[in-house]
C-alpha cells in the first residue's frame, strides 16, 4: 500500500509507529475497563500475569498465536497483492470438513506423522478451494473479493452446519460434531519444551502445528520476498497498471495469491481439531479468521511481525480467559474490543501519528527526514 | 382456506424480517452513494439495538431508547467517517473495526451494567414499540381474503415498520430530486468535480454518513424494541452483510432495495415456515440451503449473470485534494 508521505527511519516506521498506534488502542481499551468500574491498571497486570506468569499460561498462549500466525499469513499474503481476503474464516471453517474426513478415515491406520501431512494437504486444499471461487469472480467477472469472501464465510457457515449435523456426525449422537479421533490423528504436544525451562504444566494443547506455522511463515517470507511469483504479486498489489504494464498476468497473479492465503487459511484448522478437540466441531473456528486481519495488520504484513503479532494475541485470549475469572465485571468479549481497536488504530488509522512523528523529527534532525517532511506535513 | 391463512402468515412474517433488513440496506445507500463504503452497517446495528434497549429499560421511554439508538449509531458512523474520510484510512478495515468494538462493547458493557449474561432487561409494554391497528382492522377481519390481508398484513404493525416502507419512497426523492441528493451522487461518483465545483468533499460524506447512522440505528431500535423485547448479545446475526448483498442486488438504487430486501425477508420466512416439512416435487429442503440462499443469490448477481451490478465509482477510494 503506497504511502503520499515522506520517509522515516526504518526503525521509527517499522517499530515505533505500530507502537505507538498499539499504545493508543490500549488506552481506549483501559476507557472502556474505567467505564465497567474496574482499575485498567491492574486488569493489564492480571491480563500479563495470566498469560506468562506460569508455564500453563505461556502453553495456552502459544496455542492460540499458533491459529493466529496462519490466519495473520493469510490475510498478509492476499494484501501484499492488494486483495483484502476477508473470508479466512470461512475458508478455515470448511478446511476442517477435509480434515474430518481424512482424520476419520486414516485415524485407526496410520500414526499421527503420516495423518498429520495428509490432512495438512486436506486442509490446505478445502481453503484453496473455498478461495478460488471468489478469487475467480474477480479475476475474470470482475465482483468485488471483500463481498463475495463474507458470502462465502455464510455459505461455509451452512454447509459445515449441514456437514456436521447430518453427514459427520456418528449415529445415535445428538451432539453437531464428528467422533473423537483416535491416537492416529492426535498431535504430539509440545509442553515439553517449555518445560525444559523448569516451567510445570498441567496440561495445555500446545502442539507441533506451532511448528508447522513457524515454517509456513518462513516460506511465506521467502515467496514474498525472494521469488519471482512475490515481485509480480507485490508489483500487483503496488500498481496493478504498472504490473500490466509489465505483461503480468493479472487473472493468474490474483487467482494465485488468493489460494495461497486461502490454503494458509485453511491450515488454520489443525491446531484446534487435531492439536486439541480431537474432533471437528460446530463453529471450531470461533472468530479466529477475523483475528488474523488484526494480526496481519499489527504485523505490517511481514512474517516476523506477524509471529509476534499472534503472540500477543494469543497472550490476549489466554491472559484474557484469566481477567474475565479474576474480574467478574470484564468478561472475554474484553478481547473483541481491543482485536477492535488495534485493527481501527494500527490499521485504518495507520497515519494518523505520523505527520507529528514527522515533525518531531524533522525538529530534530532534519536529515533523517529530508525536505519531503516539510510538505509532508500537512497530510 | 388454510393455504391461504398460511400465505398470509408466511408474507406477514416477510415484512417483519425485511425492515431490518431494508433500513440496513438503505443506510448502506446513502454512504456507498457517497463513495464510502460500509461494512460496518453490522455493527451499527448492534449498538443500536443495546443503546435502544438500554435507554429504553432505564429512562422506561420507547422514543428516548430510539433517540439514543440513532445518537450511539451516528456516533459510530463518525468514527468511520473520522477513520476514512479525514485521516483517509482505508474503508473496508475501518468498518471490520467497527464490527469488532461493536461486538465487544455490546456484551461488555451490557454484562458490567444489567448482570445478565450481555442481555439488557426485559422490555415493559411502554418501554417497545407497539403494534399500530388501523381503523377497522377487526371489524374486516371476517371479510374473506381481503379481511386478513387488510387486518393481518397491512395492519398491525409497528411504528418502525410504516417508517421503514416510507423511507423508500423519501430516500428516492431525497436522491434524485434534491440538490444534496445530487451532490451526494456526484460525490460517489467523481468527488474531483464536486471539489472543483466549491463543494467540501468531505462534509458531504459526512452528512451523507449521518443518513445511515441514523438509519442503522432505526434497524437496531426495531431489532431490539419491536423483534424482539430487549437486547441480546449478537442478534444482528450477520443482518448487516445481508443487508449489504440487497443493496448490491439492488443496484444501489432504493425502490429496488425494497424489493431486494422483501425476497431476502421471504427467503428467511419460508425458511422458519418449511422447517422440517417436506415440499412437492422437491422433497425436504435441508434448512442450510434455505438459509444460505441470499448469499448465493448475491455472489451469482456479483458474477454478473443476473444483469451487471455496478458500484459508484469512487466508492472505496479516500479523496485526496490535490495539492
Amino acid at each position: 500500500m503506497s504511502t503520499p508521505y515522506a520517509k522515516l527511519p526504518a526503525w521509527a516506521d517499522y517499530g515505533l509507529i505500530p507502537v505507538i498506534n498499539l499504545f493508543v488502542a490500549f488506552v481506549v481499551a483501559g476507557l472502556v475497563v474505567l467505564l465497567v468500574g474496574e482499575n485498567p491498571l491492574r486488569a493489564a497486570a492480571v491480563l500479563v500475569e495470566g498469560a506468562f506468569g506460569r508455564g500453563q499460561g505461556i502453553a495456552f498462549t502459544l496455542f492460540y498465536a499458533t491459529t493466529f500466525i496462519f490466519s495473520g499469513l493469510s490475510v498478509a499474503v492476499a494484501a501484499h497483492c492488494g486483495l483484502f481476503n476477508i473470508g479466512g474464516e470461512g475458508q478455515g471453517y470448511i478446511a476442517g470438513l477435509g480434515i474430518g474426513i481424512v482424520c476419520l478415515a486414516f485415524d485407526s491406520v496410520l500414526p499421527w506423522w503420516l495423518t498429520f501431512p495428509l490432512a495438512i494437504v486436506a486442509a490446505a486444499a478445502m481453503g484453496a478451494l473455498w478461495a478460488l471461487i471468489p478469487a475467480y469472480l474477480q479475476a475474470k467477472r470482475g465482483s468485488h473479493i471483500v463481498i463475495t469472501t463474507i458470502m462465502f464465510n455464510f455459505i461455509a457457515a451452512s454447509v459445515m452446519v449441514y456437514a456436521l449435523v447430518g453427514v459427520l456426525k456418528p449415529a445415535g449422537s445428538m451432539a453437531p460434531q464428528t467422533r473423537t479421533f483416535l491416537d492416529g490423528a492426535q498431535l504430539p504436544k509440545l509442553n515439553w519444551v517449555i518445560e525444559l525451562f523448569g516451567a510445570k504444566i498441567r496440561s495445555a494443547p500446545f502442539n507441533v502445528s506451532f511448528l508447522l506455522a513457524l515454517a509456513m511463515a518462513f516460506l511465506v517470507w521467502v515467496l514474498i520476498w525472494r521469488t519471482r511469483f512475490g515481485y509480480e504479486m507485490r508489483t500487483y498489489g503496488h500498481s496493478p497498471k504498472a504490473a500490466r504494464y509489465a505483461g503480468i498476468s493479472e487473472t493468474r497473479i490474483i487467482i494465485m495469491a488468493m489460494m495461497i492465503s486461502g490454503a494458509l487459511a485453511g491450515m488454520m484448522a489443525l491446531n484446534p481439531t487435531m492439536g486439541d478437540q480431537h474432533n471437528v466441531a460446530l463453529d471450531f473456528v470461533s472468530g479466529a479468521g477475523f483475528v488474523g486481519i488484526a494480526v496481519a495488520l499489527m504485523g505490517r504484513l511481514h512474517p516476523v511481525g506477524i509471529v509476534l503479532a499472534a503472540i500477543l494475541f494469543g497472550m490476549l485470549y489466554q491472559g484474557g480467559a484469566e481477567l474475565a475469572f479474576e474480574m467478574p465485571a470484564i468478561s472475554r468479549d474484553m478481547i473483541v474490543i481491543i482485536q477492535g481497536l488495534v485493527i481501527l488504530f494500527a490499521g485504518a488509522l495507520e497515519h494518523m501519528f505520523r505527520p507529528y512523528v514527522q515533525a518531531l523529527f524533522a525538529s530534530l534532525s532534519p536529515r533523517t527526514v529530508g525536505m519531503e517532511a516539510v510538505k509532508g506535513k500537512g497530510a | 382456506m388454510d393455504l391461504f391463512n398460511a400465505i398470509v402468515q408466511v408474507l406477514d412474517s416477510t415484512i417483519r424480517l425485511s425492515v431490518p433488513l431494508l433500513l440496513a440496506c438503505l443506510a448502506g445507500l446513502y454512504s456507498e452513494r457517497a463513495g464510502v463504503f460500509d461494512i460496518g452497517l453490522e455493527g451499527k446495528m448492534l449498538v443500536g439495538a443495546f443503546a435502544g434497549a438500554a435507554a429504553a429499560s432505564v429512562f422506561h421511554s420507547a422514543y428516548l431508547g430510539l433517540g439514543m439508538a440513532i445518537l450511539i449509531s451516528v456516533a459510530f458512523a463518525l468514527i468511520h467517517g473520522f477513520a476514512s474520510i479525514t485521516h483517509r484510512g482505508n474503508q473496508i478495515v475501518s468498518g471490520v473495526a467497527i464490527n469488532f468494538i461493536a461486538a465487544g462493547s455490546t456484551i461488555m458493557l451490557g454484562q458490567a451494567w444489567f448482570q445478565q449474561g450481555g442481555r439488557t432487561p426485559a422490555l415493559g409494554s411502554g418501554e417497545r414499540f407497539g403494534a399500530v391497528i388501523w381503523p377497522g382492522a377487526d371489524a374486516l377481519r371476517g371479510v374473506p381474503i381481503l379481511g386478513p390481508i387488510y387486518s393481518e398484513l397491512i395492519s398491525g404493525h409497528s411504528v418502525l415498520v410504516y417508517l421503514a416502507f416510507v423511507a423508500v419512497p423519501f430516500t428516492w426523492w431525497v436522491l434524485f430530486r434534491t440538490r444534496f441528493g445530487l451532490r451526494l451522487r456526484a460525490v460517489g461518483e467523481n468527488p474531483a468535480a464536486v471539489d472543483t465545483a466549491g463543494i467540501s468533499v468531505a462534509w458531504l460524506r459526512y452528512r451523507a454518513l449521518i443518513c445511515t447512522g441514523v438509519l442503522t440505528g432505526i434497524a437496531g431500535a426495531y431489532l431490539s424494541m419491536v423483534q424482539n423485547g430487549g437486547f441480546v448479545k449478537d442478534m444482528t446475526a450477520g443482518k448487516g452483510y445481508i443487508a449489504l448483498a440487497a443493496l448490491i442486488f439492488a443496484k444501489w438504487k432504493p425502490v429496488n432495495a425494497m424489493f431486494a430486501c422483501l425476497l431476502f425477508g421471504f427467503l428467511d420466512a419460508l425458511s422458519i415456515r418449511l422447517q422440517g416439512t417436506p415440499l412437492p416435487l422437491i422433497g425436504k429442503v435441508p434448512v442450510q440451503f434455505m438459509q444460505a440462499l441470499p448469499y448465493v443469490l448475491t455472489v451469482i448477481l456479483l458474477a454478473g449473470f443476473i444483469g451487471k451490478a455496478i458500484p459508484p465509482r469512487a466508492g472505496g477510494v479516500p479523496y485526496v485534494k490535490e495539492r
